[in-house]
Parts: structure tokens; C-alpha cells; sequence
């Protein structure tokens, strides 16, 4: 690094007076740009953007990048309120933003973690007014160059444009813009009728990196003179390592070490630590690191609470659900009392599976700690947490460790766990050289923080008039916050107050019971919803039918006129029963709802609101024997205003598809204590053939302000296809994964 | 062998999975690994012209064989395969990870099939996790209308 890189920067080193406290400029502008990225004219604006003198901007993402296209949008965001030509726009990854002050981490970039779909809503608060403000500074140093009133200028495609016609690029502009002093006012913004780049559709901004093999994964980055490191875990969640040979694995050509880590801290939440205790093999290369894991010799001791698979879990829970709930969620009205009086009674038990993340880039971690650094280049969804694990395993001041977000292939949650970094963290601190930690798919299958396994009692009643007059769901489940939180917050993950259809309907009642695991569970895409909106949006399609009613019709019905319900969850504070409705309708027309009982098809709707999304799926389908063909899927978003359309129907087929993959056939089994699956052939994928073809999208136009969208397209799908398999065979399959229930039941 | 039309010698271990001397030796980090029993195809290569998976293959199977993989396709002049140039304009990414593997696997079948059918795509066995298929069968179908353009 040359005297004038630093010179170049520390010029910017500057408060961006626009900013809301997320978007001080600090010494994060020094830490955030990639070397590699950095000329000699560096222009600075601002740690989200820098404009180079050929008018190149570079836009930071700073949120972690998983597939829910996330580098793309926000991007597009910042590049939209800057007008920026977006064939100049590079889009560079940016790394965890935090400085020291006083000894305690300050975050200097906002909003940086991929969870819950929150990237894009968070980014709408904030990162406009970074183009915006940026997109001020270049037109008043247009001014002074002209000599103009800025009043009279306008900014087109990376260029500001005079009155009488002469243009300045921003390349041109960008130094004397950034020797101006930022208005300390909040720029304004463009209306939605300015908009170029929102609302249109832009292709992954690392598609080209990808199909040609030049886009680096977590797992494709290295360290100079590392060693690779495999674990090889107890597969007794608690356990200890009893006795260990290590002499063949020593003997593999290649292999360094072996070491050991120890059994997970009880004390400890989940997720901060290793999941498992294990030994390691370290070794010059990946091949000889996996030779000699495979060469150990070990004996483990299980711990002190043996795992057990769903079907001892479904006992427990059914003992649990015949005492006192755990937790009283939501009580409306009288259920009891209403059911008495009722004309017609339904009743139904719902089960889904422990199921395992599988994203199909394994957990790695690479890291390298002194006593003056640490850099991290792993998967990760939580960089903050990630960051807390390695700050306390090395205590290293804040602006001491670094935590790169390279791209990650898939997160659906397990990312946002940081066991797999502890674990190469103590490695590496222990061997005093860098570390490149990979897991192995059955790694992966063997230590997950899991989907909790659920059991869900339902009741509904109706008056004579077949109105629904009372309504309970009663869910025992394995909390994701156990290990992590307080015993009193375990429900928190589990079910939502102000969930469908609370607020519909007069008397009822929401309860959760705890089942307890020695399984670590976490966080699943879309979490609870996926599982709750499949037992809920299941059982309405069973009370439609009970009362001999059209299951749309008695879906509109039961959303009623349009109003706003409260809503105190995530994706709050209200929730619009019509915007629900609409997406209903849409999915329901485009899939031929209405020839639903004459077809030999099978059909199916479901529709549900996750963290601020509206989304309705339907499913066409057929059973021919054994053989399920889903001849057409439609899924209905109402995303409020969508960024970039192309990335949202991406993030909504997929979610589609994924769903019918993980309700189909996916479950994680136990036997003797250790989880069964290791792979893809005992945990299937599903595969092309056995996916529809397409899957029909479509975006509500919206102006209302941008939820993201990534998992919102998850929990609706699941119960569309029960309830279509419903219509096509009669079956009412009550259980996830789908498939081996519908196989006992035809 | 010839990775990509340079020559490689290796003198190490002939048990070394093709896989990882890609990965570990030359850095061609475009071949994932993603299994350990040939199911995912993330590593999926052409060995010989043939679709290979170079997890299940050692360095003696593949000696003085001609291996293509994902960063082998473009030109020379920077020109993508149009394989490559279809996966970009259907936007088939989603995380991409499986997406090297899934184009080889649609290099390999459009030699075979230059005009193949939704069942010959549904022969392709990689999978991905994010629910990209629909993509990549219109990427498959754009390649293939561009290919016998260009055959013409």
C-alpha cells in the first residue's frame, strides 16, 4: 500500500452529514475497500460509494449475499437516488463495518445480516439517502463550475445536465464534489415517477463471475500457509470424547496435527460455540486433511440426554398438549363456550418433521489470528455474531478483527450460526497458523441447528349459518430458542399473536406447549410460518370442505372486507386483510380455480402474510397411481414496491420449489442417539424432473414501501400443494414431509 | 493431462481425487464441492468430452485425458460460451454455488441433443437447493436456439 492510497483516503475521512447515525463516515472508509479496487485518484464519497475520475461508481453491499440477491438490489437502490449510469455501477462486497470506540464495537455501515428478509426494508430507510446525498454534492460542484444555480441543473445517467444543454460526468465532478462540505440537511428524494432502475428488472450483478467460475464462495478462498482442518464430531449431541488413536491419521501423508475441541459449554447459547466436541485433523491439503479425519480412531461417550427422533418427540408432545400450555399466546373471546353451543365441530393434529438446512455450499471457515488481527472469510448471515464469537475467543479489540462476507451458497438460516468459526477460530489460535476449515456434506446432516419439530392441535367450530365462530391451535414444538434464551421466551419463535386468522375470528384461542430436545435447533427460512401456515392454512382448507363450502369463497369470506388488522410481530404493525385477499384472488384465477370441481386435477390454494409479504400459492395437480405430477403452480406477491422484479420472482419460485422440495421428502431421523441422513440420496433434493416446469408469478403493482422478499414465497406453498393433493386424491395428508404419509394413506 | 488446454503434470498422490487437485493444486475453484456420494453434480466436469463428476474420479483415471471445466468454456478473447451467455440473460443464478455444475451438465447435453426436449433437461440429475430449475431449462432452450444459429 502506497503513501498516496493513504493520503487519497484520509482526505474523506469525514461525517456525512445527511446520514442517519448508521451512515457516519468514519475510519470504516479505510477499511472497507478491497485493495485490489483501490486507483490512485481515489474519490471517497461515502463507505457505500465511490465515483472514480472515468466515472466508474463502485456501490458497497453490505449485506451478506446468499442468493436472495441482495448485492443486486440494494445496489440498485443507492444507484437509483444517485442516478448513476448503471452500466458504470461495480457492485463490491463490503466487510463487517465496525470501529473501536472505547473498547466496544460501533457499526458503521447499519443494517448487515441476512435474516428474515429485513435487508431491503432496511436498506429503502437508509441507503436512498446515500445515492441521494452523493447525487446533491456532485450538482452543487456542478454549479460552482458553471458558475450556475444549482436549481437550474438535473443529473441524468451519471451525468449532470445544465439547462442549456452541457453535461458534466460524474467521473468529471466526482474530486470537487467530495471537497464539498455535505448539507447537514436530508437530501431530497426522487418521487416513484423518476424512478429508472426501480422497478425494473436487472440480472445478478456476480452472473458473470458465476458462469465462468470466477466468483469465489466462502469456500473458495485461501490463506497463504494454511492448514486444512477436518473435524470429526460426536455424533451425541452433549457428548465427550472418550478415547482417540490418532497414529494411522498422523501416518497420512500430508496430515500436521490432530487436536482436539471440547464439548460444547452448557452454559453457553447455542450457536456462539461448537456444536459438538471433536477431534482434528490438520493437514497441508483438504484430500489428506479428509484421509486422516477418516483414519481416526475415536470412542464417544454420549451425553447426559439421549437425541430422539419426531416419533418419540410426537409422544412427548402429546402428553404436553393434555396439560397446561407453556405459554397462553392469544385468548379471544370463549372457545370452549362457543364450541358448546357450536352446530359443527372440526379437530385435527398436524405434524411436521425435524428437517436439516442443506444448503449446498457446506459450513467452512477460513481464518487467520495473531495477536494483532483476526480475518474471517466464511459463510456468514450474522457478520455481528460472528463477529462477538471471535472477539471472544481471541479477545481482540473491535477494530482488530475482521469479518469478510464473501458470497454464500444458500443461508436458509444455518449462516446465522457461528459454531463453525469457533471452531476454526480455536484451531487456529491453538495450531498458531491459518486455518481453512471445511465440513463435509455429512458433517453438515450431523450437526445442524435443526427446524424444531412441531405438533399442532386444531379446533374450529361454525354456527347453523356455517359461519366460524371459534378457532384454537395449540402447537407443542422443540423452540429454536432453547439453549439461547430463557425458558419464557421460547414461544416467541414458535407462534405469533397476531397470525391468521386472529382477528377473524371471535373466540380463540392460541397456546404453545415446550417440548424439550437435546437436538440444536435454529433459525429455517421463513421459520415458524412455514410450519404454522401449513397446519393452519391445511385445517381451514379441511373446515371449508366439512362445511361444504368453496374453499376460496370461504377464505374471502373469512378475510372480510378489507381493513388492517394489528399486527405486532415482524412485518408489522398492520396487517391488511385485503391486500391478503387480492393475492388470494389472483392466485386462485390464475391457477382455474373455478373449474376445480369438474377437473380430474387436484386443486389447491393456501395464502399467507410473512414479515410484511402477502403471498398466495396455487397448485394444479394430478396422482396418477404413485406418481404425483404438478402440473402448474402460481404464486401471488404483494411485496409492496419491488426493487427489482426479476431478482423478486427469483426469490419467489425458488421459494416455491424449495418448499415442495423440503414438504415432499425431506426429514432428519434418529437413531441410537445420532442423527441417520448423511447425504443427499437419504435426505433428497428435489430434483428437475420432479419440480413443475414453472411456476407462475405474479407482483402486485404497489407503492406501498418495499418488504424484500425472499422468504415470503415459503410458507404458502406447502399447504397449496396438501390442499391441491386433497382435491386430486381425497387424501388429507396432516403431516410434513408429505410424501411417505400420502404413501400410507392412498 | 490438459485442464482447460494448458498441461499439468502430477507427480503427488495417484489416489487424489481430480476434484480437489482442481480446487486445492490449481485454484479452479469454479468445481464445488457439494458430496460425498456423486449425488449433488456441483463438481461436474467434462473429462474426455464425457460429463464426469470429479469428486468419484482420481488423478490416475483422468491421466492424459483432456478436462474441461466451468472456466475452460469461454474464448480465449473473453467470449462466453453460449451456454454461459444464456445463463446470464434467464438470470439463472439464485446463489449460485450449484450453477458451474449445472452448466457443464447442459454443455455435456446439448452435444448430445442439440434440440433436446423439457424430458431430456429433466435428465439432468445436479441439484440445487435454491429452486432455480425453471431458469435454467430456459437457459438450456435459449442456448440451444443459439447454438444451431450459429451450426447454421
Amino acid at each position: 500500500m502506497t503513501r498516496a492510497h493513504d493520503a487519497g483516503r484520509r482526505r474523506f475521512l469525514k461525517v456525512f452529514g445527511t446520514a442517519t447515525g448508521a451512515l457516519v463516515v468514519g475510519l470504516p472508509a479505510l477499511a472497507w475497500t478491497p485493495d485490489e479496487l483501490l486507483g490512485q485518484n481515489l474519490i471517497v464519497l461515502d463507505p457505500y460509494l465511490r465515483i472514480e475520475p472515468d466515472g466508474t461508481t463502485v456501490i458497497g453491499a453490505r449485506d451478506p449475499e446468499v442468493g436472495q440477491g441482495i448485492r443486486t438490489a440494494e445496489s440498485r437502490i443507492v444507484a437509483e437516488e444517485l442516478d448513476a449510469d448503471w452500466n458504470k455501477v461495480v457492485v463490491a462486497p463490503l466487510d463487517l463495518g465496525v470501529t473501536d470506540v472505547g473498547g466496544e464495537p460501533h457499526w458503521t455501515y447499519g443494517h448487515q445480516i441476512a435474516s428474515g428478509s429485513t435487508s431491503i426494508p432496511a436498506a429503502w430507510n437508509d441507503l436512498r439517502i446515500v445515492g441521494a446525498g452523493a447525487r446533491e454534492l456532485l450538482l452543487r460542484a456542478a454549479a460552482e463550475h458553471w458558475k450556475a444555480n444549482v436549481d437550474n441543473l438535473r443529473t441524468l445517467r451519471g451525468e449532470v445536465i445544465a439547462a442549456d444543454g452541457r453535461k458534466l460526468g460524474y467521473g468529471e465532478l466526482a474530486e470537487a464534489a467530495s471537497r464539498l462540505k455535505p448539507d447537514p440537511k436530508r437530501p431530497a428524494l426522487k418521487t416513484p415517477s423518476q424512478y429508472l432502475l426501480i422497478g425494473q428488472d436487472a440480472g445478478d450483478v456476480d452472473a458473470r463471475d458465476i458462469v465462468t467460475g470466477r466468483q469465489r464462495f466462502a469456500i473458495d478462498n485461501w490463506f497463504g500457509d494454511v492448514l486444512v482442518a477436518v473435524i470429526a464430531r460426536c455424533p451425541y449431541p452433549g457428548g465427550k470424547l472418550a478415547h482417540v488413536d490418532d497414529a494411522a491419521a498422523l501416518k497420512v501423508k500430508g496430515v500436521e496435527k490432530v487436536m482436539t475441541i471440547p464439548p460444547p459449554d452448557p452454559a453457553r447459547p447455542l450457536g456462539t460455540q461448537p456444536l459438538a466436541a471433536g477431534v482434528a485433523v490438520l493437514a497441508q491439503d483438504t484430500w489428506s486433511a479428509l484421509q486422516g479425519a477418516a483414519k481416526l480412531d475415536i470412542q464417544w461417550q454420549p451425553g447426559p440426554t439421549a437425541a430422539v427422533g419426531d416419533g418419540a418427540l410426537a409422544e412427548r408432545a402429546s402428553t404436553a398438549l393434555l396439560g397446561e400450555p407453556t405459554k397462553a399466546v392469544r385468548t379471544d373471546g370463549d372457545f370452549a363456550e362457543t364450541d358448546k353451543h357450536a352446530h359443527y365441530h372440526f379437530k385435527a393434529e398436524y405434524r411436521i418433521a425435524t428437517v436439516a438446512h442443506a444448503d449446498l455450499e457446506p459450513p467452512s471457515a477460513l481464518v487467520k489470528v495473531d495477536s494483532q488481527r483476526a480475518v474471517i472469510v466464511a459463510p456468514v448471515q450474522n457478520p455481528r455474531a460472528t463477529f462477538d464469537t471471535v472477539r471472544r475467543l481471541t479477545g481482540l479489540a473491535p477494530d482488530r478483527i475482521e469479518v469478510k462476507l464473501p458470497r454464500t451458497g444458500g443461508g436458509f438460516g444455518r449462516f446465522l450460526e457461528t459454531d463453525y468459526v469457533a471452531e476454526a477460530v480455536m484451531l487456529a489460535k491453538a495450531a498458531g497458523k491459518p486455518i481453512k476449515l471445511i465440513w463435509t456434506r455429512a458433517d453438515a446432516f450431523a450437526h445442524d441447528t435443526y427446524r424444531p419439530f412441531s405438533v399442532h392441535h386444531l379446533q374450529a367450530c361454525a354456527d347453523s349459518k356455517r359461519n366460524l365462530t371459534g378457532w384454537t391451535h395449540r402447537i407443542a414444538s422443540t423452540s429454536r430458542l432453547a439453549g439461547r434464551e430463557p425458558r419464557e421466551r421460547w414461544w416467541l419463535s414458535e407462534m405469533h399473536p397476531d397470525d391468521l386468522p386472529a382477528g377473524l375470528v371471535d373466540n380463540l384461542q392460541y397456546a404453545w406447549y415446550a417440548l424439550d430436545s437435546a437436538l440444536p435447533r435454529g433459525s429455517y427460512r421463513a421459520s415458524s410460518h412455514a410450519v404454522n401456515a401449513f397446519a393452519t392454512e391445511c385445517f381451514i382448507d379441511e373446515v371449508a370442505h366439512g362445511l361444504k363450502q368453496d374453499a376460496l369463497q370461504f377464505r374471502l369470506a373469512l378475510l372480510g372486507e378489507p381493513r388492517k388488522l394489528a399486527y405486532r410481530g415482524h412485518g408489522g404493525p398492520v396487517l391488511d386483510t385485503g391486500r391478503l385477499a387480492w393475492v388470494l384472488q389472483l392466485a386462485a384465477d390464475a391457477i382455474g380455480w373455478q373449474k376445480h370441481e369438474t377437473s380430474t386435477h387436484g386443486f389447491g390454494l393456501a395464502c399467507h402474510f410473512t414479515f410484511g409479504g402477502y403471498v398466495a400459492h396455487g397448485v394444479d395437480i394430478s396422482m396418477e397411481g404413485r406418481k404425483l405430477t404438478i402440473h402448474k403452480v402460481v404464486c401471488a406477491a404483494d411485496l409492496g414496491r419491488v426493487v427489482n422484479p426479476l431478482g423478486a420472482r427469483a426469490a419467489l419460485v425458488g421459494a416455491t420449489l424449495d418448499a415442495f422440495s423440503t414438504a415432499l421428502r425431506q426429514r432428519i431421523t434418529v437413531r441410537d442417539g445420532r442423527i441417520v441422513q448423511s447425504g443427499f440420496t437419504d435426505y433428497p433434493l428435489a430434483t428437475m424432473a420432479e419440480m413443475p416446469n414453472d411456476v407462475q408469478v405474479i407482483l402486485v403493482p404497489s407503492e406501498e414501501r418495499p418488504t424484500g422478499g425472499f422468504d415470503m414465497g415459503f410458507p404458502s406453498a406447502a399447504p397449496a400443494l396438501a390442499n391441491a393433493i386433497y382435491g386430486g386424491t381425497t387424501a388429507r395428508v396432516r403431516q410434513l414431509p408429505i410424501w411417505p404419509e400420502l404413501l400410507r394413506l392412498l | 493431462m490438459a485442464i482447460n488446454g494448458q498441461h499439468f503434470r502430477h507427480t503427488g498422490d495417484p489416489d487424489l481425487p481430480l476434484l480437489w487437485y482442481l480446487r486445492d493444486v490449481l485454484r479452479l475453484t469454479g468445481c464445488k464441492y457439494g458430496c460425498d456420494d456423486r449425488s449433488c453434480g456441483a463438481c461436474s466436469v467434462l473429462v474426455g468430452g464425457k460429463l464426469k463428476r470429479a469428486c468419484a474420479l482420481s488423478m490416475t483415471d483422468v491421466a492424459d485425458q483432456g478436462i474441461t471445466t466451468v472456466e475452460g468454456l469461454a474464448d480465449s478473447d473473453g467470449t462466453l460460451h453460449p451456454v454461459q451467455q444464456a445463463w446470464i440473460a434467464e438470470d439463472a443464478i439464485l446463489c449460485g454455488y450449484c450453477q458451474s455444475g449445472q452448466i457443464m451438465a447442459a454443455v455435456d447435453l446439448l452435444a448430445r441433443k442439440p434440440k433436446p426436449s423439457d424430458a431430456d433437461i429433466d435428465g439432468i440429475p445436479n441439484l440445487c437447493r435454491c429452486g432455480s430449475y425453471p431458469r435454467i431449462r430456459r437457459a438450456i432452450h435459449r442456448a440451444a436456439l443459439a447454438m444451431q444459429g450459429k451450426a447454421k
